[in-house]
């Protein structure tokens, strides 16, 4: 979208000034800092990802004269490469093999800290909350209260197979 | 540096030959464990109260304590 607007842009102004604008429309989008070229998605691209074994295009652009001397090389027979011209033609054409892709990092317990970080921040919250936000506790919650409804359910025979009054012995009239 | 040419087909079969017995075999166990441990006993916990249940001595005792409302305690 920046290089539609440039190019509208450069289609009124001069071209030099238009090339400027493109270079420089990244920088624009930035407010003034430098930043890297904003990159062309619309154009096939290189990535390394274990799912595309053969990236939409080479990984190198821009060929030094050595390297495009190999490349001519490369279209005769490939007996006559050596392993370390064979290598190069490799790094031309890909950045990281795939063990190097596939290599793990240490970054999982830089995220498992922030992960525990944040819940202890959350735990310290709540506990502000508990003392000084929440409303006082329903009447439900008193023990005189959760004492009778124990006794209640009891009386109902709660479970009494498996589950609750199972465990109440109505002879002795003590938990089992 | 010539290497051996990697395995090109049959990865899925590979890969089911080895995990689906062994899948088979967790859930056969899961399934005789369950059986063992959690239903049988249940069975037998459930055929043990009903043998001796008195029902009429169990509703006059849950009447007593007055959890009905559609019968009071007697000698109300």
């Amino acid at each position: 979208m920046l290089r539609l607007t440039a190019g509208r842009v450069g289609s009124l102004v001069a071209r030099r000034a238009a090339v400027a604008l493109t270079t420089s429309s990244a920088r624009m989008a930035s407010h003034g800092h430098e930043v890297s070229e904003a990159v062309d998605m619309s154009k096939p691209m290189y990535w390394d990802r274990r799912e595309i074994p053969l990236p939409d295009k080479r990984y190198k652009d821009i060929l030094t004269p050595a390297d495009k001397s190999l490349k001519e090389k490369e279209k005769g027979p490939w007996g006559q490469l050596s392993n370390e011209e064979k290598l190069a033609l490799y790094r031309l054409s890909f950045c990281q093999t795939y063990p190097e892709m596939n290599q793990s990092s240490s970054e999982w317990k830089t995220v498992v800290a922030g992960v525990l970080y944040c819940i202890g921040l959350t735990g310290l919250v709540i506990i502000w909350q508990t003392a000084y936000v929440s409303p006082p506790a329903p009447r439900t919650f008193d023990a005189e209260w959760q004492a009778k409804q124990v006794k209640r359910m009891l009386d109902m025979r709660v479970s009494p197979i498996e589950g609750f009054a199972a465990q109440w012995d109505y002879e002795k009239g003590q938990w089992k | 540096m010539s290497l051996q040419k990697p395995l090109m087909r049959g990865l899925l079969a590979k890969r089911l030959r080895f995990h689906v017995p062994i899948a088979f075999a967790l859930s056969m166990l899961a399934a005789v464990g369950w059986k063992y441990g959690v239903t049988e006993p249940r069975k037998k916990a459930y055929a043990e109260f009903y043998k001796h249940y008195d029902a009429t001595k169990e509703f006059t005792s849950m009447r007593e304590a007055g959890v009905f409302e559609s019968v009071r305690p007697t000698g109300k």
